[in-house]
């Protein structure tokens, strides 16, 4: 099913959650929704199963609009971020439970649970509680009540925030692997940018109720929007300096370094801006290719690469280093930049310049 | 509690026990004085014949207060009024103070002047409230004949006519228990975690349904907490009787309960033997249906 938001606002007294949404989401796509911790993405979802009345704007599926329906008419399935299986009931009663209410029979409500169940692979659990299921298990029978009743949208929020890290790499592939299975138009809410770059068909980017950027993961992390965007995404995080715009060139405002940049439409002079380079953007280089060499202050080693710190004038940025480069803190690394990964944007607005 | 943690060396072990204990000595002492040798005191005491109160000597070892209490008309008619009572206000006062429990959770969430109105019976002596119960069920006057009047009732003689003074003990018991029972059941409903009912309104379950299937289950253990400790107190209703008919048992006194059959043993009988014996026959009336329903809740816990 498709999905339309139109000028979407939520407002809880006088805090606004969530402002002027838009997006619209193909059918059978998995969509994620990303943020930080308060940024209005359960909001969201709240307002998409119908759970929370809608401010302002619209909400359509198929070109129908649903902004007044009941939660009980729209098909929507909801997994919460800590499951709420029903706690009495056993996994087989609380996949059913759905289909109870939607009064379909006994003999297929069963039938249809141990379907969906095997799909999730809890079929070997169905009389057991809650309380005696792991949380990965837990989590798989949540989103077995959530597609048993074959919803057109399934909504997950934060659905892996309360596992350990294998067990959410290993579910993130379960997800989406059951996404794929039944085709159904997901969204999956998370903060972890690792998760929602490796799983999703496009991501939303989010912050304070604000879309920031609606693209695939790759454009998001090569094209940010602006400079939250680029800041968000990237671990380690991209560096980040500020300066001003001089002459056609970047600049640190005590003249220790600068960059020479072409922007697409010429900057004025003085301008405030940040200067965003990805650590994998700049690469150590032969004396002869070097755009400008620099001191190495320190290290770390991060899995098979190294990341050194280098100073770029009175700034210190992280980069990827060859380990066998064999570095010593206070050598001198000639580095060029990479045309990919370097980004300019407003210092005011965080706009994106270049 | 899986795993215990390693037995420490015997000596330290004996020191640990013995500071807790040394801890509890003043509230063991006062629990042995005030509550454990009353208790062995009243279970011998049922067993001699002929105590005699101001000097302590009794006749001998005997069954014959047992005897002569159960076949006393005046403690079968007890036994029968005081099970009739709890079989009466348990279940009803259970079944309404859920629903009232419910609504307020729900709907008057804090509402001050509903919790006052619910509360307040709780902290009013009973003996005041129950004369103003005296005045309410008056014949001629009280305010529940008129309402019933309004639907076409003719006046009921509540405290004078021998058929009514039960229903109306029980009435006067029921409204006494709730606020009590309401309060636990509120706690228990508060203990829900509101997203189980989210999660049932997103599959489109109605406010009936939810109420049966998830507010009812998770609060079966709180429900069961308010039946065992309701029967318990129902068991010993005395307080809510007395002030009702001014001291007697009835208009006709045919509403003897258990305590007070008790009481009228002891005090007005001076029979120390007879009243022990009841209140022995009192005792297993209670422990056996607290078993009961101890057991009820195993069972519909291990079948649900
Ligand atoms: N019922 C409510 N009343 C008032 N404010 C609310 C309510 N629900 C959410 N908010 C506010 O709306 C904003 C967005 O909340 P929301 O729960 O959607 O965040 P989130 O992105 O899901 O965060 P998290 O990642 O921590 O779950 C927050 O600032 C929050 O304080
Ligand atoms: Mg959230």
């Amino acid at each position: 099913m498709k999905v339309r938001l139109e000028q979407l606002t939520k407002c809880f007294g006088n805090v606004t959650a969530v402002r002027d949404f838009t997006a619209t989401l193909e059918d059978g796509e998995l969509v994620c929704l990303l943020g930080p911790s308060g940024c209005g993405k359960s909001t969201i979802l709240n307002m998409l199963s119908g759970i929370l009345p809608v401010t302002q704007g619209n909400i359509y599926f198929d070109d129908v609009e649903v902004t007044r329906v009941p939660p009980d008419k729209r098909g929507v399935g909801l997994v919460f971020q800590n499951y709420a299986l029903y706690p009495h009931m056993t996994v087989r009663q609380n996949i059913c439970f759905p289909l109870e209410i939607q009064k379909v029979p006994k003999a297929e409500r069963l039938r249809r649970a141990q379907e969906i169940a095997k799909l999730v692979h809890v079929d070997a659990l169905m009389d057991r509680r809650p309380v005696e299921l792991s949380g990965g298990q837990q989590q798989r029978v949540a989103i077995a009540r959530a597609l048993v009743k074959r919803p057109r949208l399934l909504l997950l929020d934060e659905p892996l925030s309360n596992l350990d890290a294998r067990l959410r790499l290993e579910m993130r592939e379960e997800i989406r692997r059951i996404q794929q299975q039944t085709g159904v138009t997901t969204i999956f809410v998370t903060h972890d940018q690792e998760e929602a770059m490796s799983i999703s068909d496009r991501i939303i980017l989010m912050r304070e109720g604000v879309l920031q950027q609606n693209d695939l993961p790759q454009a998001l992390y090569n094209e940010p929007a602006n400079c939250f965007v680029a800041d968000f995404l990237g671990n380690p995080p991209i560096n980040r300096i500020e300066g001003v715009w001089r002459d056609g060139s970047f600049c640190l405002k005590d003249g220790s370094f600068s960059l020479k940049l072409t922007p697409d439409s010429p900057i004025e002079n003085g301008r405030s801006v940040i200067l965003s380079i990805r650590p994998e953007s700049i690469l150590a280089a032969q004396p002869q290719d070097a755009v400008f060499s620099c001191p190495v202050s320190r290290f770390y080693a991060m899995g098979k690469e190294e990341i050194a710190y280098l100073r770029f004038g009175s700034v210190e940025v992280r980069a990827f280093v060859p380990a066998e480069l064999d570095l010593k803190e206070g050598d001198r690394l000639p580095v060029s930049l990479r045309g990919r990964g370097i980004f300019l944007f407003d210092a005011q607005t965080g706009g994106r310049l270049i | 509690m899986k795993d215990k943690p390693q037995a420490p060396d015997q000596p330290r072990r004996f020191r640990a026990i013995g500071e807790a204990y040394l801890y509890l000595a003043p509230f063991l002492l006062g629990l042995a004085i005030f509550t454990l040798y009353p208790v062995i005191r009243v279970f011998l005491m049922s067993f001699q014949s002929d105590y005699n109160y101001l000097n302590g000597t009794y006749a001998g070892w005997s069954l014959e207060n047992y005897q002569n209490v159960l076949t006393d008309p005046k403690f079968t008619q007890a036994i029968r009024n005081t099970l009739l009572y709890v079989l009466a206000v348990v279940p009803i006062s259970t079944i309404l103070a859920v629903v009232i429990a419910w609504l307020l959770n729900r709907r008057l969430h804090g509402s001050a002047i509903f919790q006052t109105a619910y509360f307040k019976p709780m902290v009013t002596s009973i003996t005041a409230v129950g004369l103003a119960w005296r005045l309410m069920y008056n014949q001629q006057y009280g305010i529940l004949n008129y309402v019933l009047s309004v639907f076409g009732v003719s006046k009921i003689g509540w405290l004078t006519d021998p058929k009514w003074s039960l229903p109306a003990l029980v009435i006067f018991g029921i409204w006494n228990i709730l606020p009590f029972t309401i309060i636990l059941l509120l706690s228990g409903l508060q203990n829900i975690n509101e997203l189980y009912y989210t999660a049932a309104r997103v599959d489109g379950a109605k406010e009936g349904r939810i109420f049966r299937r998830i507010t009812v289950p998770l609060l079966a253990p709180t429900i069961f907490l308010v039946c065992i400790v309701n029967t318990i107190s129902s068991f010993k209703v005395f307080s809510e009787l007395y002030p009702l008919f001014k001291g007697d048992p009835g208009p006709v006194y045919n509403l003897y309960t258990v305590v007070y059959y008790i009481r009228y043993m002891m005090m007005e009988k001076r029979e120390y033997g007879y009243a022990a014996a009841a209140a022995v026959v009192l005792f297993l009336f209670i422990f056996v249906f607290t078993m009961i329903q101890l057991f009820v809740k195993k069972k519909l816990r291990n079948r649900s």
